[in-house]
């Protein structure tokens, strides 16, 4: 047991001071000798459990495991430095959703689905942030860039990969079947769904 | 919208500098507020959303022409105001208007093509749009780092400790000494310089050397101890140069004996 919370303590302060997330291979490299994957997964569950009456949380995200401030503690801390925080206009938060939930993308289906013809900014400032990045070219005519989400922007989201972004298809339904009242229009709405 | 808001906005709007008495009965934003509304709409998909929802109308059965007379006004004040952001909204306007052609039409009888509502891929582009709104609005809902996600910072200062240092006995470092002399030795170079000495000069001294002492022994210029070899071959030059010029004499009385030297016009 005495060993346990020696390892324990390793890989907390390791967390704790590296400025980035661990994955579990890069704990394992803490060590001299070999400790298993599943042990090191372990380790993290105790000391999740050990942090979570105090301030901080041991969270997993896309590049690995980090320590984050409680969000309850949110309002306090964006208090204390207000000029830090950064609002991100709704036609980016636009394009970046359709990024997310899309990708992969180019422009032109940015386009198509906002309906208007695109800012470059905006997509600029998604990959200045390196929430997006392009991944090749699609094999059209004119081999437009395609666009996806980085890992970066799951782990600034605290996601560990894009199944964990909000589920949408409960707010396709609520479109869909909302405004309508009698039978006859959820046959429409039935049949564009299957086109 | 209640009366007293109603009146509210008629006696305050103005549109372009003249005050509006009247509301248009075909639209449902208030004039005044055109300016403000452009620029939160994203694009004309929005904007027809937002008359969709205003008009409270199914989405899967849009009324064509209504929604294509309210947009249209719409897009016509908007044209006034901005005209580069026209173009997308004017698009969608020749859109509308396209969709409310082909209703017109009486559907083709054809058994082998189902007949498909003119209206779907606008209203498939609609929903599209509006589930994006959605999710954009849902990722804004997420504490972002930079925002509301604060990530902790541990401070950890990479020290290299400074190792122990090797004894090192009196005598090690004695050897090590004699080395770099022993080395030092075999880098040392040799300057030669061009002699400073001159004959000429050399001549003069012993000239004037012979002034006072009139019979001088030539073994007396060559100070071996003291001067160093270049000086003695200079004298020696010298010696041999008033010798060829006349001006002094080198005598010897017998082989081995001692050769004097003396003035030649004494």
């Amino acid at each position: 047991m005495e060993q346990a919370t020696k390892y324990k303590n390793i890989i907390e302060v390791a967390l704790l001071t590296s400025g980035r997330p661990l994955a579990i291979d890069e704990l394992q490299r803490l060590f001299e000798e070999q400790v298993e994957r599943s042990t090191i997964r372990m380790l993290l569950d105790e000391i999740k459990n050990d942090w979570s009456k105090k301030s901080l949380d041991l969270v997993s995200v896309a590049n690995g495991y980090r320590f984050e401030a409680n969000l309850i503690f949110s309002d306090s801390l964006m208090r204390l430095s207000p000029d830090r925080v950064i609002n991100y206009s709704r036609a980016v938060l636009e394009v970046l959703a359709i990024v997310a939930y899309r990708q992969p993308v180019t422009r032109g289906d940015i386009e198509k689905i906002r309906g208007v013809s695109q800012n470059p900014n905006t997509l600029r400032q998604l990959i200045e942030r390196e929430w997006v990045e392009i991944i090749g070219q699609k094999e059209v005519p004119g081999r437009p860039s395609l666009y996806a989400t980085t890992k970066y922007f799951l782990d600034d989201f605290g996601l560990e990969s894009l199944t964990q972004l909000p589920d949408i298809s409960e707010s396709e339904n609520k479109i869909l079947t909302e405004p309508i009242n009698d039978s006859s229009k959820m046959n429409t709405a039935k049949e564009i769904n299957d086109k | 919208m209640s009366n007293d808001t109603q009146n509210n906005i008629l006696n305050n709007a103005k549109l372009y500098g003249e005050s509006v008495t009247k509301l248009p009965q075909d639209l449902y934003i208030p004039p005044d507020a055109l300016e403000v509304y452009l620029d939160s709409f994203q694009g004309p998909l929005d904007l027809l959303l937002y008359l969709i929802k205003k008009n409270n109308i199914d989405i899967l059965d849009i009324p064509m022409a209504n929604l294509t007379i309210q947009y249209m006004e719409y897009v016509e004040k908007m044209k006034q105001i901005k005209l580069e952001l026209a173009a997308d909204y004017l698009l969608m306007s020749a859109m509308l208007i396209e969709i409310k052609s082909r209703m017109l039409l009486p559907p083709i009888d054809d058994a082998n093509e189902e007949e498909l509502d003119p209206r779907a891929e606008l209203v498939k582009k609609l929903i599209e749009y509006e589930l994006m709104k959605t999710a954009a609005q849902e990722l804004g809902n997420i504490p972002q780092v930079g925002k509301d996600r604060w990530i902790a910072q541990g401070y950890f200062e990479k020290v290299i400790e400074p190792k122990s240092f090797p004894d090192v006995s009196i005598e090690e470092l004695f050897s090590a000494w004699k080395n770099v002399i022993k080395r030092a030795g075999q880098f040392e170079t040799h300057k030669i310089d061009r002699s400073e000495l001159s004959v000429r000069e050399h001549m003069s001294i012993i000239l004037k050397r012979l002034q006072d002492d009139k019979l001088v022994l030539f073994e007396s210029f060559f100070r071996k101890e003291k001067d160093p070899v270049q000086k003695l071959v200079v004298c020696f030059l010298a010696i041999l140069e008033l010798t060829k010029e006349n001006l002094i004499k080198i005598n010897q009385q017998e082989s081995c004996s001692p050769i004097y030297i003396q003035r030649a016009n004494n």
